[in-house]
């Protein structure tokens, strides 16, 4: 970073602010002048235009959330959408703004605050079971649990269609006719059409169903499932053949009162505080709701036996990854960088084009050609190279752990050998002849001159690519997904696992609860651990001195 | 930037001396340069025989794993018609998908940063120095950490806004906006900073608005970090697998790495030759231009961003 201040600068940084006095001058004397007629005049236009279609997206983001009734973030949006009006109608002082707010609107959604959404779901218990409100879970505990009710009345219905959602048009067996859908309770049909047994068929404005579109549309048509009264206990309409339809009540009943749900053996279901009914027996109702349960998700993570340990060699992979990577990279590219740096080697263009090539390959496919390089049954390695040996490159737990490295530095080494190549002709000739003028061997001269020197400008580079490697995500996920797999945790967790795929694998894993609340815990954590080498990094990076 | 990796080490003098006047002895070559061929030839080998492993089992009409062994046995193109026209693995919506998302991306990523640079170079205003720092200091953190906020605040503005929401491009090209600002930023303020202020008072006196300067002016005297960032703001959103797994879940809508990768994992061995055609296709035309541009990224990189 430091090479980029290096460069020449504008004269003093007191100027500009003078030319920025200057300009509103200026711009007040040339409104009037001879260029000030149409000066500007399409900037305007556009200006004016785009406002106004950012306006007119914003009103109706406030009525669509309104409906909605998200007030928080609809008093965000109009918050957000004031300031850019007032930042965009204004002149002087505002100017800075006009330039730096659409980049910073994104930056403040979608980097800044999800950080701090990330720290509050850290301390809730929000889950695949547990990702909604109470009521929610309520409603959708007494939505599964239905069950036809004995001797209950037959209706006689007809699907019908508005608006892509299905209506069951309902006839009682007095002959009242009704009509409801899934989010609408029943309700008594004005003058609908009605066929010679006296069952209602039609209603203006309503799309009668064929047979063959109930069949095509079988599977949404049986899941319906329509409530006879706004109350959500009185049970709901459900069909099996698109004609007729019974009454189906919850097997478990809801006491508001007391909070509590009760099953038909009587089995009684407490809210256990944990977001969840439970009987005394433990027996659970899904689903649950999201509640905010403290620093339970950062205890669990050092506490539980099926976490705790693996976190911790996690961790310790995790440093010990980066570190190697950084080193061995760093290495391996000092080393070429040198060798190629002479200056009656011929071919040197050429060679150094070739060894970079690692690097201009995209690194998600580099993680899964190696994979197949490696595979211990049929990959090249194994076959060819080691003459039909089952070596199990990714598959047991050290061996894994050498290759994804030894991967790691096929990916990286480039990079550090530009960077090394760049520096080393950056170090002035003479300190060759100086050192052999004082009797230096090569060796010498490179470790007690050379290196020094070159640590100067790389050693922020080297912060910043073990920062790089702590989340080095691609690598390890398209190599080994983590795997091999521990074998004393019931998570999806192994020895190459890095913290951020752990993160990946808890929240979004396939089979097993996805536990949001544990994985932003666990990234919470990873930012302190970023965190700390970004302040070691700044303390030891000259860039920030650069800015003025 | 002042580091380049074609530094004209040649107009050093001593080149001269070495090796016009002394006979050739295969000895002192040996121990001069021929080592380092030697060196060289190993890490060559290092550094390609992957590549072209890869390129000989998309060429090996064989189809598995363990028929791609032999390199270069059989040439056919055949995997990669298939890529084509199997309906298991829309490839090609993929590749569009990839282009499409990485292209908007990386030009709303320029102009943003470019924008913001203007701001941080050319104008002087308060928390100026404040935003700088902190913009370095929240490119520490890479967007992905969040993963799980994302996806959430994704999923509720998908309810009021669906186009928005999840599983829709245009949503995850506005999550990649977020880090639009950021190391860019830093990037091309250090840039811009390069151009005279004179020019921006020179213009100014013939009248020009600032939004001319920028847009008429300045942005074509930066053309070159523009192009640096835009290729490397491309060039990581292609690779970019996190959120893009998360975010899209119908297979045609997804891009290159999330399809390939859900492909291959499925059944490695068996989808080998294909897979490898859709990685050659999927890299040559980064590869190409990378290379082709190679000099001037290699600044851009040193200055900051790191693979």
């Amino acid at each position: 970073m430091a090479k980029t201040a290096s460069v020449p600068k504008p004269p003093t940084p007191d100027k500009p602010r003078q030319s920025g006095r200057a300009s509103t001058a200026a711009s007040r004397r040339t409104a009037a002048g001879f260029v000030g007629g149409n000066r500007g005049t399409l900037g305007l236009v556009i200006k004016i235009i785009l406002l106004g279609l950012f306006d007119a997206f914003a009103v109706w983001l406030v009525f669509a959330m309104s409906a909605l009734q998200m007030w928080i973030p609809l008093a965000v949006t109009v918050v957000i959408a004031g300031l850019i009006n007032w930042i965009y109608l204004g002149k002087g002082k505002r100017l800075p703004g006009k330039y730096l707010t659409p980049g910073v609107v994104f930056l403040v959604i979608f980097q800044i605050f999800v950080i701090f959404f990330s720290g509050y779901i850290a301390f809730t218990n929000y889950s695949d079971g547990h990702n909604s409100t109470k009521a929610d879970a309520i409603s959708a505990i007494q939505g599964a649990a239905q069950k036809r009710v004995p001797d209950s009345p037959t209706y006689a219905v007809n699907i019908l269609r508005k608006d892509g959602q299905f209506y069951f048009i309902a006839t009682d067996p007095k002959g009242v006719v009704s009509i409801g859908s899934d989010t609408q309770p029943l309700t008594e049909a004005r003058n609908p059409t009605r066929d010679d047994t006296g069952a209602g068929t039609g209603l203006a404005g309503y799309e009668t169903l064929t047979l063959s579109q109930v069949l095509s549309d079988q599977e949404k048509i049986t899941a319906i499932s329509v409530p006879v009264s706004s109350d959500p206990g009185g049970g709901s309409l459900r069909t099996d053949d698109a004609s007729s339809a019974y009454l189906y009540k919850s097997d478990l009943a809801y006491d508001q009162k007391t909070d509590t749900f009760t099953d038909g053996s009587g089995a009684v279901y407490l809210d256990d505080g944990k977001g969840e009914f439970v009987t005394s027996g433990g027996q659970q109702l899904t689903p649950g709701w999201k509640i905010e349960v403290g620093f339970k998700n950062f205890t669990e993570a050092f506490t539980n036996t099926q976490l705790s340990g693996p976190l911790l060699r996690v961790t310790i992979w995790t440093s010990v990854f980066s570190i190697m990577s950084v080193l061995l990279t760093f290495a391996l590219g000092l080393f070429l960088a040198m060798v190629l740096n002479h200056p009656t080697l011929r071919g040197k263009k050429l060679y150094r084009v070739l060894v970079i090539l690692p690097y201009a390959f995209p690194v998600y496919l580099s993680g899964l050609v190696w994979a197949g390089l490696l595979n211990p049954e049929f990959g090249f390695v194994n076959q060819v190279l080691f003459g039909g040996a089952q070596i199990p490159w990714l598959t047991a737990p050290l061996l894994a752990q050498f290759s994804v490295i030894l991967v790691n530095v096929w990916l990286g080494y480039p990079y550090m050998f530009l960077v090394c190549t760049g520096a080393l002709q950056s170090l002035p000739e003479e300190l060759n002849e100086a050192a052999r003028v004082d009797g230096a061997g090569p060796w010498r001269a490179f470790r007690s001159i050379k290196l020094p020197l070159l640590l100067v400008s790389i050693a922020p580079l080297l912060i910043a690519s073990f920062a790089f490697n702590f989340n080095n995500f691609n690598v390890i996920y398209m190599l080994t997904r983590g795997w091999p797999r521990f074998s004393d945790t019931t998570f999806d967790i192994g020895s190459t696992d890095l913290l951020i795929t752990m993160v990946y694998k808890v929240a979004f894993g396939q089979g097993g609860a996805r536990d949001y609340g544990l994985a932003s815990a666990l990234s919470i954590l990873i930012f302190l651990l970023v965190g700390a080498i970004s302040i070691i990094a700044f303390r030891r990076t000259k860039a920030l001195e650069d800015i003025n | 930037m002042t580091i380049k990796t074609e530094q004209p080490v040649a107009a050093k003098p001593e080149r001269v001396y070495v090796h016009t006047k002394r006979p050739f002895t295969f000895s002192r070559w040996a121990r001069d340069t021929g080592w380092r061929h030697l060196i060289a030839l190993f890490a060559v080998v290092f550094a390609v025989f992957p590549l072209l492993y890869v390129l000989s089992a998309s060429l090996n009409p064989a189809g598995t794993l363990a028929g791609s062994n032999q390199l270069f046995g059989t040439i056919d193109f055949s995997n990669y018609i298939t890529l084509f026209t199997n309906p298991d693995q829309p490839y090609a919506y993929w590749f569009l998908n990839s282009l499409a998302i990485s292209f908007i991306t990386s030009g709303m990523t320029v102009f943003l940063g470019a924008m913001a640079a203007y701001a941080f170079s050319r104008m002087r205003f308060r928390g100026r120095r404040v935003g700088l720092l902190s913009l370095i200091l929240i490119q520490m953190f890479p967007q992905f950490l969040a993963v799980v906020a994302l996806f959430l605040l994704l999923s509720s503005i998908g309810t009021v806004i669906p186009a928005l929401g999840l599983g829709t491009q245009l949503g995850l090209i506005f999550v990649y906006l977020g880090g639009a600002l950021g190391v860019n930023t830093y990037l091309m303020y250090g840039f811009f900073s390069t151009v005279p202020i004179s020019i921006d008072e020179a213009a100014k006196i013939d009248g020009a608005s600032h939004a001319q300067i920028f847009f008429t002016i300045i942005l074509r005297l930066v053309a070159p970090i523009l192009a640096v960032v835009g290729l490397l703001s491309f060039i990581a959103t292609t690779g970019e697998y996190v959120l893009a797994s998360i975010m899209l879940t119908d297979p045609t809508t997804q891009t290159l790495a999330v399809g390939l990768y859900s492909f291959v994992s499925q059944a490695l061995s068996n989808n080998w030759s294909i897979f490898a055609a859709g990685a050659v296709l999927a890299a040559v035309p980064v590869m190409i231009v990378f290379l082709l541009l190679q000099k001037y990224i290699v600044g851009g990189l040193i200055s900051g961003s790191v693979k």
